[in-house]
């Protein structure tokens, strides 16, 4: 069998060395195609059709099979997130201290239903199949940073700063 | 490393800490960081130089009462602080020698003095990113006991005797499932953590992830020894982002150690471990799926037999075991299986790390012998419902487990009894539920769950919970009729019985359990049209608790 050769990185954009990295340090290995799909989304912020296809190509997996993971598991996005990204915590505790509500009223606030980024790009709605902060509930992750026993007008606050930068 | 290499280093971490007179431990879990326990700890750094006392700042893992972060442990005094804030800091480190801030002082005799701490004897003791804090608490000593002074087959003997079962849910008896991977042959073995806790709800594994991270790799490396594998995985949630930067240094150290690596102890053992992050999958957490994962394919789970102790991972025998059982094999290995078995009931042995949420005043992780009564955990431990509601139901196992009425709190919790009341152990989520939460809607709640996370493979789970999910949503809205509630029945015995794996299997659990026990509420929504706990939205039915006496009648 001739000796495999990975494909040229799609630009010199230094973050697909980073994904490069990741496959190189698992020698191109099929297995290691949700560790580099994780490093590709962590470098690049949502995987799009490029980054997709490279990984695929790089680690000799079909095209349809590298989709298949991607959309089957709920941490991957398609889609690039908004600048700010507003996560709100659905997990059971949160949900008997009463997340249905911060979620409504989110959706209400920027108009967009819940998995969406607001038409400007700025704010992104997203919700959490518990992040084990359960002691806290209801939790929300803003931009990340998680913020407990959290009540409706102080998420309404931070969505309106982020809204007015 | 050799034991009395252990030694050496225990030995020097004493005399370090011997150098102060206070030990300020400053809780640095998930719980309380979203509270700025970071910002906390630099200002009681700052205190203490300033103070010139001869004290000392540790950072350590959660210490299990979330409800009242950040929290301060004041060593050797054991004095809790509640609720500290960084300006309290030089309050805090003022007191230290005399009478403690009785301000913040956290009393919570009855929260703490019914608990027996094993899995997390050292959380809140001990830096999770020091391995030699670990080790100064007798870590590395059973695994270097057991690969020098014991037989492979010696320490599964401990195991078997000591009456571990699963803490990952089913229960399955750990040392029978050690055995049988290490009966089957093949020079490739494989040991893989199973830190998926996708239950929504629970977070115990993430707990012992945070604070104790080296336990979790003893206990793996000393099943590898056991089982004859060199090779380990530990798959953790990616959501879990500081459970995987501590797993990663903790793994680092013990290579540094010479614990994890080539020739452990000087011997011809060999084994090392991997992290291999999630991506959300709830399913993952099933056995089979969770192999698929790791090797880079979809999570979906595939009939047994084989079994992964046959063929697993890449069709290797493979030791599957959730991040709880691998820390409760160290103190097992130290202390001897019957040191383990003389904790617990009759065939639930030792302790369970619970995680106390929902509608209860003490929220937060609590480890408690097996067989304690359901009542003394909610009532006494947790301290009972807050703002005057009543309690309606404490939900036990996530989507997979069910709802259980206070008629029901005074059985003893352990795998067998919760089965035989309807609901399961499950990996240990707790969450209890007031007179503001209506069950159908709850239930609800799970299947959608279910019906979101099912991985679409078998037909029962994917269009089962689907069309359960429809006819719970009919009714929660006031359009349900007697016959739907019939369809919901036959359903659930279909979908339970036909499916391939756990999430299918065990879907409608909630619905069973909230049937059996709260059948009057899914009544009151359908032929009355009424939620009594005032949750579901009833179209043209949202007066219904000011309605009438007749209508309600």
């Amino acid at each position: 069998m001739p000796a495999f050769t990975p494909p040229p990185l799609p630009s010199d954009d230094k973050r697909w060395k980073i994904v490069n990295g990741t496959m190189r340090k698992n020698g191109f290995a099929r297995h290691a195609l949700i560790e580099t799909l994780h490093t590709a989304q962590s470098a690049f912020g949502f995987l799009d059709d490029d980054a997709i296809r490279f990984v695929a190509k790089s680690l000799r997996v079909p095209l349809s099979q590298a989709y298949g993971v991607v959309t089957f598991y709920h941490y991957f996005s398609l889609k690039p997130p908004g600048k700010h990204t507003m996560t709100i915590c659905t997990g059971t505790a949160c949900y008997i201290k009463g997340t249905d509500k911060l979620v409504a009223a989110a959706e209400k606030r920027l108009g967009i239903p819940q998995g969406q980024t607001t038409k400007d790009g700025k704010i992104s709605l997203m919700t959490a199949r518990c992040v084990g902060a359960c002691g806290r509930a209801p939790v929300v992750l803003t931009d990340g940073e998680l913020q407990g026993q959290m009540i409706g007008e102080h998420m309404i606050e931070q969505l309106e700063r982020w809204a007015v930068e | 490393m050799t034991l009395e290499e252990l030694d050496q280093i225990a030995e020097s971490v004493r005399a370090e800490n011997a150098k102060f007179d206070h030990e300020i431990n400053v809780c640095m879990g998930t719980g309380c960081l979203s509270q700025h326990s970071d910002k906390l700890r630099d200002a009681l750094t700052t205190a203490v130089s300033a103070s010139g006392k001869r004290a000392f700042v540790r950072r350590t893992g959660c210490m299990g009462l979330c409800a009242a972060g950040p929290l301060v442990l004041v060593d050797p005094e054991e004095t809790l602080y509640q609720h500290v804030k960084a300006d309290n800091a030089e309050a805090v480190v003022n007191s230290l020698g005399g009478q403690p801030v009785a301000s913040l002082q956290c009393d919570l005799r009855e929260h703490f003095d019914q608990q027996v701490h094993v899995v997390l004897e050292n959380s809140g003791h001990i830096d999770p990113e020091k391995i030699d804090d670990y080790i100064a608490r007798d870590g590395y000593r059973a695994l270097l006991t057991a690969i020098t002074d014991m037989t492979p087959n010696g320490v599964v003997h401990q195991i078997t005797a000591s009456g571990l079962r699963g803490r990952g849910g089913g229960g399955y008896p750990t040392g029978l499932k050690w055995g049988t991977v290490a009966k089957a042959t093949g020079d490739l073995k494989y040991v893989i953590c199973n830190g998926d806790e996708g239950d929504p709800g629970a977070f115990m594994d993430r707990s012992v992830l945070e604070s104790d991270p080296q336990r979790v790799i003893e206990g793996m490396a000393i099943a590898a020894y056991a089982v004859g594998a060199s090779k380990g995985y530990i798959y953790v949630r990616a959501e879990y982002p500081l459970a995987v930067a501590r797993l990663t240094a903790a793994l680092r150290d013990a290579r540094r150690r010479g614990l994890l690596g080539n020739n452990i102890g000087n011997t011809a053992f060999n084994f090392d471990v991997e992290i291999r992050l999630g991506a959300g999958a709830f399913v993952c957490g099933e056995e089979t799926a969770l192999i698929a994962s790791i090797e880079g394919k979809r999570g979906t789970p595939r009939p047994r037999p084989p079994y992964p102790a046959v063929s697993g991972l890449w069709g290797r025998p493979t030791l599957i075991n959730n991040v709880e059982t691998f820390a409760n094999i160290a103190p097992i290995i130290r202390n001897g299986g019957k040191w383990f078995a003389s904790m617990g009931s009759a065939r639930s042995k030792g302790t369970k790390v619970f995680a106390l949420t929902g509608k209860i005043t003490n929220t937060g992780l609590v480890e408690v012998p097996m067989g304690i009564k359901l009542r003394e955990i909610i009532e006494v431990i947790g301290g009972g419902v807050p703002d005057g509601h009543t309690f309606k139901a404490v939900q036990t196992g996530g989507p997979s487990g069910g709802c259980l009425p206070a008629e029901m709190l005074d059985i003893g919790v352990s795998y067998d009894a919760l089965v035989a009341v309807g609901s399961i152990m499950g990996s240990g989520g707790m969450i209890v539920m007031d007179d503001t939460s209506c069950m159908v809607n709850v239930a609800r709640f799970f299947i959608e769950f279910c019906m979101t996370e099912s991985c679409g493979k078998c037909i029962p789970c994917r269009a089962g919970t689907a069309q359960m999910h429809t006819l719970l949503t009919r009714i929660c809205d006031g359009s349900g009729t007697m016959a739907d509630l019939e369809l919901l029945v036959d359903l659930c015995a279909t979908v339970k019985e036909t499916s391939l794996c756990g999430l299918g299997q065990t879907a409608p659990n909630p619905v069973l359990s909230t049937l059996r026990y709260f059948k009057n509420e899914y009544i009151e929504h359908i032929v009355h049209k009424r939620c009594p706990a005032g949750v579901c939205n009833i179209a043209g039915a949202t007066a219904a608790i000011e309605a009438p006496e007749e209508v309600l009648a």
